[in-house]
């Protein structure tokens, strides 16, 4: 059985006389221990997407399904990671992942508590700033303490709302090991939604892009087959990295073509060419 | 040591100390004394023009009570007051010295009976008025909070409060200290009579008319605060399934907490203003209480009085108000602070 699965769901904004449908027909189904990315472009409903996963918002028709369950509500087993990262400023590091600890937590003695927090701090390369408040921390530490306090939860999903954008490129590939790290370590399924196409390709087992229609649903779904430990220094040289890559890229630009000529209301054909076999 | 007297420094936000603690460990001399010329030389040549003009302003001016006394005159004054205020307390000193003699020797004579001294009366001077003031716009600022605070988190919380309350908020802020004094004098007498040495009648009326007029900016920066909380923190409070009750307590509250400081510091800056008006029309013995007495006796020591109790209330004024920012910027977790 699935770990949560979407069902033809559809969801929109605003009243009923100005209503924008967002998503529609969104179908989705994820086995326990996979890592699946979502990739799309800007404001292609995203958010919206794991907001419903997540059970922070419900759907106006469809099901949302958690270990066979409908999902009425957000709960700490399905973890998320915002994309702003959502740190209290007014506690440190520690205090943030003690938050969740203390939540879900609350048999434990407080010695125990203080100990995980600091087991799952150290899960993320932050102890030494275990005291420090988010202010003073770096967009990278900002978001290991945002994973460390998801992981503390101890989800059965992890669902990463665009978690590496606001990251320079090479702190971007050095959190990128370290999700994959815990990942393989702790065995969590993850959701991952991102705009980069070789970051879905690097950490998932599935991508399945957005398509550009409006409202938007899902594309089709794009396995890939590299053997982990994925090596990115190699990955330039590899076929079937490449293959995928442009494949997935490839049915991106179609959908940007689509898009451009439904707004002028044409139709483009597929380009007649011979494909090797 | 030198790092730490820098950050003292900055704490308080005498900043313009910083550049002579840095010349007297010899760091970057040149580059220190233009900081230091632009940071004191400024503003002391600023006040410079200042006490010019005024000085020259006051030669010329003539008016029923005498000419404007200008800065020397002022001078005079303050230091007079200060003499008469050690004077008082000379005397005060061997009062209550000769007071103890004497209920010693009572309580040896008659060991079993009450020994009453007697008061020391003394005309009030300048330090008691200030005293009396402080206390009086504390009291009254404690009230506004107390009373400001709870109401603004449940408009905060609850649209349906605020909305209920908004009229009556809307109506009473504008209005001023002295309309409010003489309802409230009635009020207060109907309702208690208290003789005590600090909290008699008249201490009420003012702090109470005080608590009146600068709660509002309380109010209504504690509600923004609470209705403003950032949505993502809200969400992280649902995704961990906290209660209704440690969702307020654990962020909502610490969220808002920034804002309500900033309407506590509004609100002490407009209860000290408010107080000295307050306290001439309530008759409670402070600093309005004294420049009403200067202004009515007017003999031509009055108007160099009032013109130093002015540069007093400014300087308490700008002292509280000083005491209150770094209050809020040691709450305000990282985020710049409006000196």
């Amino acid at each position: 059985m699935p770990i949560l699965e979407l069902i033809n769901v559809c969801k929109g904004y605003g009243p009923a006389s100005d209503r924008t449908e967002v998503l529609s027909n969104i179908n989705l189904s994820i086995e326990e221990g996979e890592f699946v990315a979502l990739v799309g472009f800007s404001g292609t409903g995203k958010t919206t997407l794991i907001n419903l996963l997540a059970g922070l918002e419900t759907p106006d028709s469809g099901q949302v399904l958690f270990q066979g369950k409908p999902v009425t509500g957000p709960e700490p087993k399905r973890g998320v990671i915002f994309q702003n990262y959502s740190l209290l400023p007014w506690l440190t590091v520690a205090g943030n992942v003690q938050l969740a600890v203390d939540q879900i937590y609350p048999e434990k003695s407080k010695a125990e508590r203080r100990a995980l927090v600091e087991t799952y701090v150290e899960m993320v390369n932050l102890t030494p700033a275990l005291t420090k408040r988010p202010a003073e921390l770096s967009g990278g530490m900002r978001q290991r303490v945002s994973v460390a306090r998801a992981l503390s939860a101890n989800p059965e999903i992890l669902l990463m709302d665009e978690p590496l954008s606001a990251l320079d490129a090479l702190t971007r590939s050095v959190l990128q090991d370290q999700m994959l790290r815990i990942w393989e370590e702790q065995k969590k399924t993850m959701v991952l939604i991102t705009n980069s196409v070789d970051e879905g390709i690097i950490m998932a087992d599935r991508i399945i892009p957005f398509n550009l229609e409006s409202p938007a649903s899902l594309g089709p779904e794009f396995k890939v087959g590299l053997v982990r430990p994925r090596d990115r220094k190699s990955m330039n040289r590899n076929d079937l990295y490449k293959r995928l890559r442009n494949d997935i890229i490839h049915f991106l630009n179609d959908e940007k073509k689509q898009k451009r000529a439904r707004a002028n209301d044409m139709h483009v054909l597929e380009p007649l060419q011979a494909k090797a076999v | 040591m030198k790092q730490k007297l820098i950050n003292f420094f900055e704490f308080i936000g005498f900043t313009w100390f910083v550049p002579i603690v840095r010349l007297c460990t010899a760091d970057e001399p040149k580059v220190q004394a233009q900081l230091l010329l632009r940071m004191i030389g400024l503003p002391i040549l600023g006040l410079c023009i200042f006490f010019g003009i005024w000085s020259i302003v006051a030669s010329n001016l003539t008016t029923s009570v005498g000419s404007l006394p200008g800065p020397s005159k002022v001078w005079n004054s303050a230091t007079e007051m200060l003499a008469q205020y050690r004077l008082e307390a000379g005397k005060r000193e061997v009062h209550l010295s000769k007071e103890a003699k004497r209920e010693a020797k009572f309580k040896k004579a008659f060991p079993d009976k009450e020994y009453r001294a007697s008061q020391y009366t003394g005309p009030e001077t300048i330090v008691d008025y200030i005293r009396t003031s402080l206390i009086t716009v504390f009291f009254g600022f404690l009230m506004a909070v107390s009373i400001a605070v709870p109401l603004g988190i449940l408009c905060g919380l609850s649209k349906g409060f605020s909305a209920a309350i908004n009229p009556i908020v809307q109506i009473c802020r504008p209005v001023s200290p002295l309309a409010w004094v003489l309802i409230v004098i009635v009020i207060v007498d109907g309702a208690v009579n208290l003789k005590g040495d600090v909290f008699k009648n008249t201490f009420l009326h003012a702090a109470v008319t005080v608590c009146l007029c600068s709660m509002w900016a309380t109010l209504s920066n504690t509600a923004f605060g609470v209705s403003a909380v950032s949505k993502d923190h809200l969400n992280v409070a649902k995704v961990l399934r906290l209660s209704g009750w440690k969702k307020v307590w654990k962020i909502i509250l610490p969220s808002a907490v920034p804002n309500i400081f900033t309407g506590m510091r509004i609100t002490l800056g407009i209860g000290w203003m408010v107080l000295i008006v307050s306290e001439m029309m309530a008759s409670q013995k402070g600093l309005g209480h004294y420049i009403d007495l200067l202004y009515q006796n007017n003999n031509n020591e009055s108007l160099s009085k009032i013109i130093v109790c002015v540069f007093i209330i400014g300087i308490i004024g700008f002292v509280l108000d000083r005491l209150m920012f770094i209050l809020q910027r040691s709450v305000s977790f990282g985020q710049e602070v409006t000196a």
